[in-house]
């Protein structure tokens, strides 16, 4: 019984974590390159620690739980649509790529940052009846590579270092 | 594991960048700027002629802006006011986007693409 509470507990904090990056993340200045918007997604260094360090329902709850909350908090209902499409996109291409053991956290994480942006891509597609709004893929790649790179490494860093 | 990661990111790169370039070396100079609210199209706009047009939606308020054979989106009261920092379009193909208030300006040639340039009697 103490085992859960500590781990219920731990799911908390993590996803309090996550929603303080999130928060951080939409107050820094934006980085343009062709498209101004681009983000790193840093609370998903929480859901990529999560994933390797208990499983995939502790990180899609985590997930989902920083989503609602931040909808709620400091965004608004069509967001949710745009955010959910991403997350779930991303987090399931990440499940499949860990089995397949191939990568590192590295590769695992970008593959999730191209597929964020991705899914977040065609759900804008969808609801705007727009096909153009799929060009914005390329520099959206671009982007989720990079930002990946930079999540694999730090989820590989939190993994090594955290005791927990 | 760290070899595969290189890998897969050389080859993501590639296919980015090569895609990009493809994509921009095809493209062409539109006439036109269409408007569609909530994926309707609601208007259309010659972008030889400067216009300035009040876009009112349900979710909040964009000016757009036509000016110079190119659109752009001078002000909104969006939270994030991407579709004001986008620079101006003008080649086929193109959207400036405002995500809240379910805004695209696209890009249109009506001119026929694959018309024969000319017919020899």
């Amino acid at each position: 019984m103490r085992e859960r509470t500590k781990k219920i507990t731990f799911l908390g904090l993590f996803a309090t974590v996550a929603l303080i990056l999130a928060y951080v993340e939409a107050m820094l200045p934006p980085i343009y390159a062709a498209v101004p918007g681009i983000k790193v997604g840093l609370p998903n260094v929480v859901v990529l620690f999560l994933l390797y360090r208990y499983g995939v329902k502790e990180a899609a709850a985590v997930s989902l739980v920083r989503l609602a909350l931040a909808t709620l908090l400091f965004g608004n209902v069509t967001m949710l649509w745009y955010s959910l499409a991403g997350a779930v996109l991303s987090l399931t291409v990440m499940v499949i790529t860990k089995r397949l053991r191939v990568f590192s956290t590295v590769g695992v994480s970008v593959l999730g940052g191209v597929f964020h942006n991705l899914g977040q891509v065609l759900v804008a597609m969808l609801l705007l009846e727009t096909a153009e709004i799929g060009y914005y893929m390329f520099v959206l790649a671009f982007s989720g590579i990079l930002a990946g790179i930079f999540i694999g490494l730090g989820g590989a860093f939190l993994l090594k270092k955290l005791p927990l | 594991m760290k070899k595969n990661d290189l890998i897969l990111v050389a080859i993501l790169l590639l296919l980015a960048v090569a895609g990009f370039a493809l994509f921009t070396s095809f493209q062409t100079e539109g006439d036109v700027a269409v408007l569609l609210i909530d994926g309707e199209e609601t208007a259309r706009f010659s972008l030889s002629e400067n216009t300035e047009r009040v876009i009112e939606t349900a979710w909040g308020t964009n000016t757009l802006v036509i000016e110079d054979g190119e659109a752009y989106v001078r002000e909104a009261d969006c939270p994030d006011g991407i579709c004001v920092a986008h620079r101006p379009i003008s080649r086929v193909g193109e959207t400036v986007v405002c995500l809240p208030h379910r805004v695209v300006i696209k890009v249109e040639t009506t001119v026929a693409q694959d018309a024969p340039d000319m017919v020899v009697q």
